[in-house]
């Protein structure tokens, strides 16, 4: 087996410098790696850092504690603005997954026309927040929309006006909301039914379980994944709620129906008190991590050490 | 006669795992060398490194007599050819052929020169102007190996070509392969997990296994003389018998039964007593009338008989233990019956049951 | 339902007849919701058609008596947002203006990112590449400041340029992820393949990633002109009036205090503003619900 042949000499040759392997690589992700670092990491950690200072109108690093926090948990507003978030995000990830998840199913039982409904259901998905909250406020206004139209027919006493009304504008905020992201929610539940396996159903038929029964009992438990990433997204969807509310109410009547988001934007940009924004914004970006960091230990954490 | 390719103390990790373990390997001028082993034994690990399509964590590898450990796979002298046949899928078949020569900046002739000569050798000629979409998957792999073709290249790498293939295409492009390494005579590295391909093509065998070669030889020393128990549990099918026992002065003893081993080449002329394995290969049990000249002699209780057209398959009991026997496809068996069976023991294979290597 | 075939699409049982109870009950409910989902287009349009004298006397659904597009002129070319009354029309041009740039550094960008991480990984690629998806879900409003100091820093604080350059930078992560996934999933023996054939970090990009990438790059497209046009944060901050994009406009023009309001003029603005991604919507069909389920993991 073992010919006798001179191997050539073992010259070994020089590993290259490590730097410059797919140098090329390197350089094009340069821009991925400032944008991470500097703006990410760098950004982040800057407005939590002068988020201990008193900068006003312009960024100072005079260190004042938690000061600006004391302010901010003290200010009714910012107090206003969290309820207002919570009453929203609350509900808006209710009414989404079931609004979402019914039409869904409506939409998954064989019937004609399915793509038109996906249309228009998906539609308002494509409209700007802008546009949707301009366009609701003028359906919501007492004087010309619906109460009008209601009280038209005949119904004189007819009541509906969410907008001007501090208790319940949370609620003509949420229709509007509603109206423009469900549809979404919707494309994913779809999808996610699409995947289910259609022995499933036939053994569902077999054995003789109602089309509800099977939906609550076999098929929402088999979709926990999509629920999942329906959630996550209109969570992270109502912590940036901040358009809709310019738009639509602009935070009034009053500011019952401030958000945080725009807490942060109008001390930032508009009162010239860079401290209570940037104290603000790092609240927010600590909701944000109480929310995410157990979901995704829970997703990708368990993974990797199994 | 110089060496193709050397490749001299490889190691490879991807982390902590070590895919490859201080590999030698000689591969000659000319020789079609088949890597084989089953998925993870670092076959294609093994393929890439030489390619340059993964950066070895030491050793070194020489393309005839150039060390090419730190080039790019362009400049090593390799054509390489994918099992998904990876073509280019938005170039015609010609610019699939003419990609690397130009990529090399080659003139326009040459490239024209070298596609016609590749095209003519694989007959694939007709196909030039047509997408790979529009291919059926015998004429993909041509076209593939047409890329290896024209850089004309020192040595050749093959990735499991033929694995995306039907059964029946399959051989024939085997047969193909084999012809076309008569006629080009360059160095051939082929991986592979099947052995019938590695058994046909090869001049020589690298069985793989974690990492290692655990065995380098001819098809037939492979086949015949495994170097241990897992190059002889790999290679056969079906696979060979084992039973456990004791080598005792030259007999094979198990349970009750006596074998003595005479005319069984032991590796060493010396060899003590030991726990031992015995192998046979299903295929060399005789029945019937050649049972009387074999040199030993049992019987079996048949369990369960499988006519495979060609040939029928036995599955027995020796004594306490399973055995399986390769029958012709005309031998009527049925489950119940009692067999008697003829072994050859210079056909055998013994191991040591600590060590599983060869005696 | 022992008869019911079964297709390749939906997967529910099918309803046994016609007009069955559960069918009229489906068919039903999909019909009101779908009157939630397209009145307020519905009035939208209505209105924008009609004269105020008409919407002053009420009913906001009734179809216009009396059809006039003097609205959609006004909104367009005269309509009031604080100094300037020269309508949408200025900042449909600067959304024009940021949207094209933005979609094609954004893309270029990602694109090249995508496959770099890829095909080309590095002993820390992935790192970098995980502190841009974390980044992904930082609120924005943590990033805000320190950007306007960037952009100051280097000039081009208002200018559109300027936020040509953030939208690039908050597209990147979602169209980075989605432009990796595609490329892991191309056979990765096409890029050995490639490197065999002596083919670089450029000429593979070019000549053999992005031919086969055109599908995911039509993805990309739609998902960053919806947004893009779509945005108002970025807009209302990083601009200056001479600046604003169309919704920024759009905003000022209904939601000004001063003067009567024109509510007609006003919906007729709010679909102008709404028409390039209803374009975008109803051309792409498909691929719009390919192109917002990507960018649904966006933070």
């Amino acid at each position: 087996m073992t010919t006798t042949l001179a191997p050539s000499q073992a010259r070994p040759a020089k590993r290259p410098v490590r730097l410059f392997r797919h140098l090329m690589s390197k350089v094009a992700l340069i821009p991925m790696i400032l944008t991470a670092l500097v703006v990410f990491v760098g950004g982040t950690a800057w407005t939590v850092v002068h988020s201990f200072t008193n900068s006003r109108l312009l960024p100072r690093l005079e260190f004042i504690g938690f000061d600006q926090y004391e302010r901010l948990w003290s200010t009714a507003r910012w107090i206003v603005s969290i309820q207002n978030l919570a009453l929203y995000g609350f509900l808006s990830m209710i009414l989404s997954l079931v609004i979402g998840f019914t039409l869904a199913a409506l939409l998954d039982r064989k019937i004609r026309f399915e793509g038109a409904f996906r249309s228009i259901f998906l539609c308002p998905f494509a409209l700007s927040f802008v546009v949707t909250g301009v366009a609701w406020q003028w359906i919501l206004n007492p004087d010309f929309g619906l109460q009008n139209l209601v009280r038209g027919w005949g119904w004189e006493s007819f009541a509906f006006n969410p907008l001007n009304d501090p208790d319940t504008v949370m609620f003509g905020l949420l229709i509007a909301g509603i109206w423009q992201g469900s549809g979404l929610i919707m494309c994913i539940m779809l999808a996610g039914l699409r995947g289910i396996d259609e022995d499933i159903w036939k053994a569902a038929r077999v054995d003789g379980i109602g089309t509800v029964k099977t939906y609550v009992r076999i098929i929402i438990p088999m979709m926990r994944p999509v629920f999942v990433t329906a959630l996550v997204l209109i969570a992270s969807g109502i912590i940036k709620l901040y358009d809709l509310v310019v738009a639509q109410t602009n935070g009034g009547p009053g500011i019952s129906s401030e958000v945080p988001a725009k807490y942060v934007i109008d001390y930032m940009f508009r009162a010239q008190n860079l401290g209570q924004g940037f104290a603000a914004s790092t609240m927010m970006l600590v909701s944000v991590l109480i929310i995410l960091v157990p979901w995704a230990y829970l997703e990708f954490g368990g993974k990797k050490r199994g | 006669m110089t060496y193709s390719v050397e490749i001299r103390q490889l190691d490879l990790s991807f982390g902590a795992v070590k895919v490859l373990k201080n590999l030698d390997l000689d591969i000659h001028e000319g020789e079609f060398l088949v890597l084989l082993g089953s998925s993870g034994c670092g076959k294609s690990t093994l393929l890439n490194c030489i390619a340059g399509l993964l950066e070895v964590s030491d050793g070194q590898i020489f393309i005839k007599g150039r060390n090419v450990t730190w080039a790019e796979p362009s400049e090593r002298g390799i054509g390489m050819v994918f099992q998904s046949y990876a073509l280019y899928p938005q170039m015609t078949v010609r610019g699939n052929l003419s990609f690397g020569l130009k990529n090399a900046r080659l003139p326009k002739d040459e490239i024209e020169k070298r596609v016609a000569r590749a095209a003519s050798i694989l007959q694939i000629e007709p196909l030039l102007d047509r997408k790979p979409g529009a291919l059926s998957g015998g004429q993909r792999q041509r076209v593939a190996i047409g890329r290896a073709l024209v850089r004309d290249v020192d040595v050749f790498l093959f990735d499991e070509p033929l694995s995306n293939l039907d059964a029946k295409l399959r051989v024939d492009l085997r047969v193909e392969l084999k012809r076309l390494h008569n006629q080009l005579q360059n160095t051939m590295i082929y991986v592979t997990h099947d052995q019938i391909e590695a058994m046909t093509l090869a001049d020589r065998i690298a069985v793989m296994k974690g990492g290692k070669i655990m065995q380098l030889g001819s098809p037939d020393e492979i086949y015949n003389r495994p170097r241990n128990l897992y190059v002889a549990d790999f290679i056969g099918s079906p696979s060979m018998n084992f039973l456990h026992g004791h080598l005792q002065g030259g007999q094979f003893k198990v349970d009750d039964m006596v074998m003595p081993m005479t005319g069984y080449e032991f590796a060493a002329p010396q060899v003590a007593d030991r726990p031992a394995v015995i192998g046979i290969r299903p295929e060399h049990v005789v029945t019937g009338e050649l049972v009387r000249n074999a040199p030993l002699q049992f019987s079996v209780d048949v369990d369960l008989v499988e006519p495979m057209g060609s040939d029928t398959l036995i599955y027995a009991k020796l004594g306490q233990h399973p055995f399986r026997i390769r029958m012709d496809g005309q031998a009527r068996v049925r489950s119940g019956e009692v067999l008697a069976i003829g072994i050859d023991p210079s056909r055998a294979s013994l191991f040591d049951q600590t060590t599983e290597d060869r005696l | 339902m022992a008869d019911a075939t079964l297709h390749a699409g939906p997967r529910g049982p099918k309803p046994k007849r016609a007009f069955s109870r559960a069918n009229i009950f489906i068919y039903g409910t999909l019909l009101l919701v779908s009157i939630y989902y397209l009145l307020p287009l519905y009035v939208m349009i209505v209105t924008s058609l009609k004269g105020m004298p008409e919407i002053r006397m009420g009913n906001v659904f009734g179809p216009p008596m009396d059809v006039t597009f003097e609205p959609w002129v006004k909104a367009w070319s005269e309509a009031c947002t604080g100094i300037n009354c020269d309508g949408l029309s200025r900042g449909f041009w600067n959304s024009v203006n940021i949207l094209i740039p933005s979609v094609i550094l954004s893309i270029g960008i990602a694109s090249v990112n995508g496959y770099a991480l890829s095909n080309w990984k590095f002993k820390g690629s992935e790192v970098f590449f995980t502190i841009l998806i974390i980044g992904a879900f930082i609120p924005y409003q943590t990033m805000l400041y320190p950007i306007v100091i960037l952009l100051r820093e280097i000039g081009l604080m208002g200018e559109l340029s300027g936020l040509v350059l953030v939208h690039t930078i908050f597209g990147m992560p979602i169209l980075t992820l989605l432009f990796r996934n595609y490329f892991a999933s191309v056979p990765e023996e096409l890029f050995k393949a490639a490197r065999v054939d002596g083919a670089g970090f450029w000429r593979i990009y070019f000549q053999i990633m992005l031919p086969m990438a055109l599908p995911i790059f039509v993805v990309a497209i739609i998902l960053q002109v919806t947004g893009i046009w779509n945005d108002f944060l970025f807009g209302v901050i990083y601009t200056k009036p001479a600046t604003y994009p169309m919704t920024v406009q759009l905003n000022n023009i209904v939601n000004s205090v001063q003067g009567v309001k024109e509510y007609n003029v006003n919906m007729a603005a709010t679909l102008l503003t709404g028409l390039v991604p209803l374009i975008i919507y109803f051309a792409s069909g498909k691929l719009f619900v390919r192109g917002i389920a990507a960018g649904a993991v966006k933070g």
